[in-house]
C-alpha cells in the first residue's frame, strides 16, 4: 500500500493526520458549507450584514419559498423526465451496439467503434446549430421529447465506449459454447450476455443520471420555456429574479443538487465503478 | 428477433411518452419578460381584468427572467410561438418584423382609434407604414439622488455640467462615491453613453450614429467619450461595478455609501423596497452640457406584439385592444410606476412620476435607449466598450476604434 | 471466427436421410448468415442516432461556417469570409487565449488530484466518508459550483473578500477584474475537476500491487523516490485518463463562464465555446454562420486530442488481438 499506513506510524503523526482530515476537508467544502448555510439564513441576516455569522435563526422558510414562489418544483420535474428516459434510452441502445462491437469480427468494427469514442469528445459548440436546427424542425423544440432524443444519441457514445470494453472482458467461452449449441445470436445477448450486463447497467444508469441531471447547455439550446425546463436552466433564470437574494439562491442552489447528490450516496459503489473504469487496465 | 424488438421499443416507448404540453382552442397564450414584482401584478391584473370582460378565454402567462427572453424571444417567435409576445417599440423590433415574425395590427389601430390615443408613440410602433403592436408604457431616465444626503453636504441640484462635476467632486472629498451603478448586464452603461451623447452633440446626432451613419472614429464620439472621463478618470463610479447588476447596486444609494444613480423610473420600486423612505429620493433631468443643445431624454417604450404564427389570434386582437384602453393604462401605469402612453389615461399621481411626466412632455425628443436604437450587435458591441472605457477610461481611441470596425461591418 | 464456429455447428453431418441433411445445411446458412447481419441489427438504432445527432451535424456545421445566416432568413453563400473575418477579430483571440490558459491551468487538476488520493489513501476508521466528501464537488452540477463561486467572490461581502481582509490585504472583485476573472473561474472549474482526478487516482492506488511497493521498500526506497519510480508507473492508465478527462473538460468549460461572467467584464473572460454560443444565440447575435466557424476552430482543437487519443486505443487494440 502507499503511501504507508498510518496506523505504522508514530503516534504524533496518527494524531496529526486524525486532525489533518477533517480541517483539510472543512477548507476544500468551505465554498459549500457557506452556501448551504446562507440557505437557512434570514433574509434579515444578509441586510444586517450577516455573512458569515451563526445565522440568527434556523430558516427552512427559504426553501419553502423556494417551491411555493416559483415553479421549482417543475423544473425538477421536468429534469426527471429528460433524466430518466434518457438513462433508459441510451443504455438500451448501448447495450446492443455494444455487444455487437465486443463480440463480433467484421472489417468496419475498429472504426464504428472509434467513431463513437471521437463522437463523444467532440465540443457541444459543433452540434449545437444543426441540432437545434433539426429539433424545431421535427417540430419538438421546447419540448422534453426533444432535448431527451440528442441525449440519447450523444450519450450512446459514451455507452458505447464502455459497454463494449465490459462486454470485451467477458469469459468469451460462454458466447461460444452459446453458439456451439446453436442458440441464435438474440438469445445469446438475451439469455446469456445481458444478465452478466447488471453491473455495467447499474454503473451506468447512475453516472448518465448524474450527467445528464447536471447538463445546462442543450437545456438552454434546445427549450426555452418553463413548462420544459430542466432545473439547471430554471436555476439560471430563477437567479436572474433573486439578484442578491442569496438566501434564496443558496436554497435554490441546494435544491437543484440534491437528486444527483442522493443517486451518488445510494449508488457509490457503482458510480465510482462507473467513473473509473480504465483506471486501472489499460 | 421479437423479444429484441420489443426490448427497444420499450425503450423508445418511455421517451416518446413524454411529450410536450399541448395547449387548448380557448387558450390565450402570453409570454412576458417581467419577472419584477411590480410589472408581475401589473399583469396579473389585467389579465384578470380581461378574463372578467370575456369569460370563455382562458389566458395562460408565462414569464420569464427578462435577459432570458431577450434570447428566446427568437425562437418562440419561429418556432413555438405564443399569440402575445412583449417587446420593445423602434429598431428593436425591426428584426422580426422584416423576417414576417410579427402581425400587422394597423387594422386594430383604425378601428380603435388608436392612431389618435396613442400618438405620441404611434412612430416609433411603425414601420414600412404599418403597425406591428400596442405600446402599454413608457418611463423617464434620469438622475435619481439621495435628497437627505444633498442637504448635508450642502449640495444644490445640479442644472449643467460643472456643477454636477463639482458636485461629485464634493462627495467624493466627504467620502461618498457620486454615482452607483452595476454593469454587469452592460445595459446601464448605454444609458450612460446616452446621456452623454445626446447632451454633447445633441438628438440627431446620436441617432446618426445608433442608425450607422456616423463613424465611431468622429472627434464628436471622442468628444462624448472625453466628457465621460471628467466623471471616470477622478473615480466618481464605485468599483467593481462589472461584477454588479443593476440591483447589487442599489444598496450602495440606500445605505449612503452613493448619492447618485442614472437609471430608468422602474429603479424608484427597488430604491422603496430597498428601504429608503419617499423623502429621501429625488430625481433630476440629466444636466446640460454643451449649451444651445436642445435636452432629448431617453424615454424607452415597453409593447406587446402578435406572432405572425400565433393560434389565436382573435383573442389577441381583443386583448391588444383592452391593453390600449385608457382606463386600463392608467390602471396598469399605477401599479407598475410607470408612465401610460394612451393620452386618455389620467395623469400621474405619485411625484417623481410627474416630475418625469413634465420633463417628457417637455423634452425636444424622445430616444429609445443605446440598446433598442442601435441594432443588437452594434449595441452589444458598444456597450462592451462603454464598460471597458468606465475601467479603463485611456483605452478610448482602441475601444472606438474597435467599434468602429464593428459599425463597417454591422451596417453593410 | 465466425467459420471455424458454422462448421463445428453441424458435426460430420454424415446421416442417411436426405431430408435431414437439407435441414441441417440450410439451418447452418442460416447460423453464417444470422452471424454476418446480427451486427449490423445490433448496431442499426444506437449507430443511426449518433450518425443523425452526432456525426451528420460535424458535417452541417462545417458547411454552415461558409455561409452568413442568422437563423430566420435565407442563407447567402459567402466563402471562407467568416474565417477571414475570424482572424482579425480581437475577442476571438481572448477567447483562444483564454482556451489556452484554461488547457494549461486546468491540468493542475492531475496532480493536485494525485495529491489528495494519497492523502486519503489510508484505512483510519471513517476514511470512506472523507473520500466521499472529498468527491463532492464533482456530482454537482457545474451551474451550482457557478453560483457558489460567484457568491464566494462577492466584492464587499464574499467569503474570498473578507479573507483577503482578513490577511490585511485589500479585497477584488476577482470577476470583474480583467486580470483575474479567467483564473477565477478556471479555480472554480479546478473544484469538481480536482476530486475527479482523484477518484481516478484512488481507484489507481488500490490496485497497485503491493509486492513491488514491498520490494522497492526493501531497497530502501521511501517518499518521492517511491512514488516517482513504482508508483506512479502503475498508475500510468489512472493519469492517462485524468489527462484526457482535464482536457475535454477544459476544453468544453461553457457553463462555468456562462453563470458567473456571461464572458465579461468586456469580454475578458471569454473562451471560444462561450463565444460561439454568443455569436450564434445570444440576445445580441445571431450570427449562425460566424458561430459555426467559431466551433470550426474549437473542433479543430479537440479534434488534434481526439486524434492521439484514438492513435493510442488503436495501439493497445491491434494489441489485444
Amino acid at each position: 500500500m502507499f503511501p504507508a499506513p498510518v496506523a505504522n506510524a508514530t503516534a504524533p503523526t496518527r494524531i496529526a493526520y486524525k486532525v489533518a482530515l477533517p480541517v483539510s476537508l472543512l477548507v476544500w467544502l468551505l465554498p459549500l458549507i457557506g452556501v448551504m448555510v446562507t440557505s437557512i439564513r434570514p433574509a434579515s441576516d444578509l441586510a444586517m450584514g450577516n455573512y458569515f455569522g451563526v445565522p440568527s435563526s434556523f430558516e427552512l422558510s427559504n426553501y419553502l419559498s423556494v417551491f411555493q414562489s416559483t415553479p421549482m418544483g417543475l423544473f425538477i420535474m421536468n429534469s426527471f423526465k429528460v433524466t430518466i428516459p434518457t438513462v433508459i434510452g441510451a443504455i438500451a441502445l448501448s447495450c446492443l451496439t455494444g455487444y455487437a462491437l465486443a463480440t463480433y469480427r467484421f472489417k468496419a468494427n475498429l472504426w464504428l467503434f472509434f467513431m463513437f469514442v471521437a463522437g463523444n469528445f467532440v465540443p457541444f459548440q459543433i452540434l449545437m446549430v444543426p441540432v437545434r436546427d433539426l429539433t424545431l424542425k421535427m417540430g419538438l423544440y421546447d419540448t422534453v421529447t426533444g432535448l431527451v432524443l440528442f441525449h440519447v444519441a450523444f450519450q450512446t457514445g459514451f455507452c458505447t465506449l464502455f459497454m463494449r470494453n465490459f462486454i470485451k472482458a467477458l469469459p468469451s467461452e460462454l458466447i461460444e459454447a452459446a453458439r456451439v449449441e446453436g442458440v441464435s445470436e438474440f438469445r445469446i445477448f438475451w439469455y446469456v450476455v445481458l444478465p452478466l450486463m447488471r453491473p455495467a447497467i447499474a454503473a451506468l444508469s447512475v453516472l448518465i443520471f448524474t450527467f445528464i441531471w447536471n447538463d445546462f447547455f442543450w437545456a438552454t439550446v434546445l427549450v426555452q420555456g418553463t413548462h420544459a425546463m430542466p432545473v439547471t436552466g430554471g436555476i439560471i433564470s430563477l437567479n436572474g429574479q433573486w439578484v442578491a437574494q442569496w438566501h434564496l439562491v443558496s436554497a435554490g442552489s441546494v435544491v437543484a443538487a440534491m437528486p444527483p447528490v442522493i443517486m451518488f450516496f445510494l449508488m457509490q459503489k457503482h458510480f465510482i465503478a462507473g467513473l473509473t473504469l480504465g483506471a486501472t487496465k489499460g | 428477433m421479437f423479444n429484441f424488438s420489443k426490448a427497444a421499443a420499450g425503450g423508445f416507448a418511455a421517451i416518446f411518452l413524454m411529450g410536450s404540453c399541448a395547449y387548448a382552442a380557448g387558450d390565450l397564450i402570453i409570454n412576458l419578460d417581467q419577472t419584477d414584482p411590480a410589472p408581475k401584478k401589473a399583469f396579473e391584473d389585467i389579465v384578470s381584468g380581461f378574463s372578467k370582460e370575456n369569460p370563455d378565454v382562458n389566458v395562460i402567462v408565462n414569464t420569464m427572467h427578462k435577459e432570458g427572453y431577450k434570447t428566446s424571444i427568437r425562437n418562440f417567435l419561429t418556432a413555438d410561438a405564443p399569440d402575445l409576445a412583449a417587446w420593445y417599440a423602434g429598431n428593436r423590433m425591426a428584426p422580426f418584423v422584416n423576417a414576417g415574425l410579427f402581425e400587422d395590427v394597423t387594422d386594430l389601430w383604425e378601428e380603435h382609434g388608436l392612431n389618435e390615443q396613442l400618438k405620441s408613440a404611434a412612430a416609433s410602433m411603425t414601420m414600412h407604414g404599418k403597425k406591428w403592436g400596442v405600446p402599454y408604457t413608457y418611463y423617464q431616465w434620469g438622475i435619481y439622488y439621495r435628497k437627505d444626503i444633498f442637504k448635508e453636504q450642502g449640495i444644490a441640484v445640479p442644472t449643467n455640467w460643472d456643477e454636477l462635476v463639482a458636485a461629485s467632486a464634493k462627495l467624493k472629498e466627504a467620502g461618498i462615491t457620486p454615482f452607483t451603478i452595476g454593469t454587469k448586464a452592460l445595459w446601464p452603461t448605454g444609458g450612460w453613453f446616452d446621456y452623454m451623447n445626446l447632451r454633447v452633440n445633441g438628438y440627431e446626432f446620436h441617432m446618426d450614429l445608433t442608425a450607422g451613419k456616423v463613424p465611431y472614429t468622429d472627434p464628436r464620439v471622442k468628444a462624448t467619450f472625453d466628457k465621460w472621463s471628467e466623471l471616470v478618470k477622478p473615480g466618481y463610479y464605485n468599483k467593481n461595478h462589472p461584477a454588479l447588476d443593476w440591483q447589487d447596486a442599489v444598496p450602495n444609494l440606500v445605505q449612503g455609501k452613493a448619492a447618485m444613480y442614472l437609471m430608468g423610473n422602474f429603479a424608484v420600486d427597488v430604491f422603496k423596497n430597498g428601504g429608503l423612505k419617499e423623502e429621501q429620493i429625488g430625481f433630476m433631468q440629466f444636466p446640460q452640457i454643451t449649451p444651445g443643445i436642445p435636452m432629448a431624454e431617453d424615454a424607452p417604450t415597453d409593447t406587446i406584439h402578435i406572432p405572425a404564427k400565433a393560434r389565436n389570434k382573435e383573442d389577441a386582437r381583443k386583448f391588444l385592444a383592452y391593453m390600449a384602453r385608457a382606463d386600463v393604462q392608467t390602471a396598469t401605469n399605477i401599479t407598475l410606476g410607470q408612465l401610460p402612453v394612451n393620452s386618455g389615461a389620467e395623469r400621474p399621481e405619485e411625484r417623481i412620476l410627474q416630475q418625469g411626466f413634465d420633463m417628457l412632455s417637455n423634452a425636444y425628443a424622445l430616444a429609445q435607449f443605446y440598446d433598442r436604437d442601435a441594432p443588437a450587435e452594434m449595441a452589444k458591441a458598444g456597450m462592451e466598450g462603454f464598460q471597458e472605457f468606465m475601467v479603463k477610461p485611456e483605452r478610448a481611441d482602441a475601444i472606438l476604434k474597435r467599434l468602429e470596425k464593428i459599425r463597417s461591418r454591422v451596417y453593410k | 471466427m465466425s467459420q471455424q464456429v458454422a462448421a463445428s455447428a453441424s458435426p460430420q453431418s454424415g446421416g442417411t436421410f436426405s431430408s435431414g441433411e437439407e435441414v441441417r445445411t440450410r439451418t447452418s446458412k442460416w447460423i453464417a448468415n444470422q452471424r454476418r447481419l446480427a451486427p449490423w441489427l445490433f448496431l442499426m438504432p444506437g449507430a443511426l442516432m449518433f450518425l443523425v445527432y452526432v456525426i451528420a451535424p460535424i458535417a452541417q456545421s462545417i458547411t454552415i461556417s461558409f455561409y452568413d445566416w442568422d437563423g430566420i432568413g435565407t442563407k447567402a453563400f459567402i466563402g471562407i469570409e467568416n474565417y477571414i473575418e475570424l482572424w482579425d477579430d480581437e475577442a476571438f483571440y481572448t477567447s483562444l487565449y483564454n482556451n489556452l490558459l484554461w488547457l494549461v491551468l486546468y491540468m493542475l487538476a492531475v496532480p493536485a488530484g494525485l495529491l489528495i488520493a494519497i492523502f486519503l489513501n489510508q484505512t483510519v476508521t471513517g476514511i470512506r466518508i472523507y473520500k466521499s466528501l472529498f468527491f463532492f464537488p464533482f456530482v454537482i452540477s457545474q451551474i451550482v459550483v457557478g453560483l457558489i463561486f460567484s457568491w464566494f467572490y462577492a466584492p464587499n461581502f464574499g467569503l474570498f473578500t473578507k479573507l483577503l481582509e482578513f490577511l490585511g490585504f485589500e479585497g477584488i472583485a476577482i470577476l470583474a477584474d480583467e486580470r483575474f476573472v479567467t483564473y477565477g473561474i478556471i479555480a472554480a472549474g479546478l473544484w469538481p475537476q480536482i476530486a475527479y482526478c482523484m477518484i481516478l487516482y484512488l481507484t489507481g492506488l488500490n490496485n497497485v500491487s503491493p509486492d513491488q511497493i514491498e520490494a522497492a521498500r526493501l531497497d530502501g526506497a521511501k517518499g518521492w523516490k517511491m512514488l516517482w519510480y513504482v508508483i506512479l508507473p502503475q498508475l500510468r492508465p489512472a493519469t492517462f485518463i485524468a489527462v484526457v478527462v482535464t482536457i475535454i473538460g477544459a476544453l468544453r468549460s461553457f457553463d462555468l463562464v456562462s453563470i458567473m461572467t456571461s464572458g465579461g467584464p468586456y469580454g475578458s473572460s471569454r473562451v471560444l465555446s462561450y463565444y460561439m454560443y454568443e455569436q450564434a444565440l445570444s440576445e445580441y447575435g445571431f450570427r449562425m454562420g460566424y458561430g459555426a466557424s467559431i466551433a470550426v476552430v474549437l473542433f479543430a482543437i479537440m479534434m488534434v486530442f481526439i486524434t492521439l487519443f484514438i492513435v493510442r486505443m488503436l495501439k493497445d487494440e491491434r494489441g489485444s488481438y
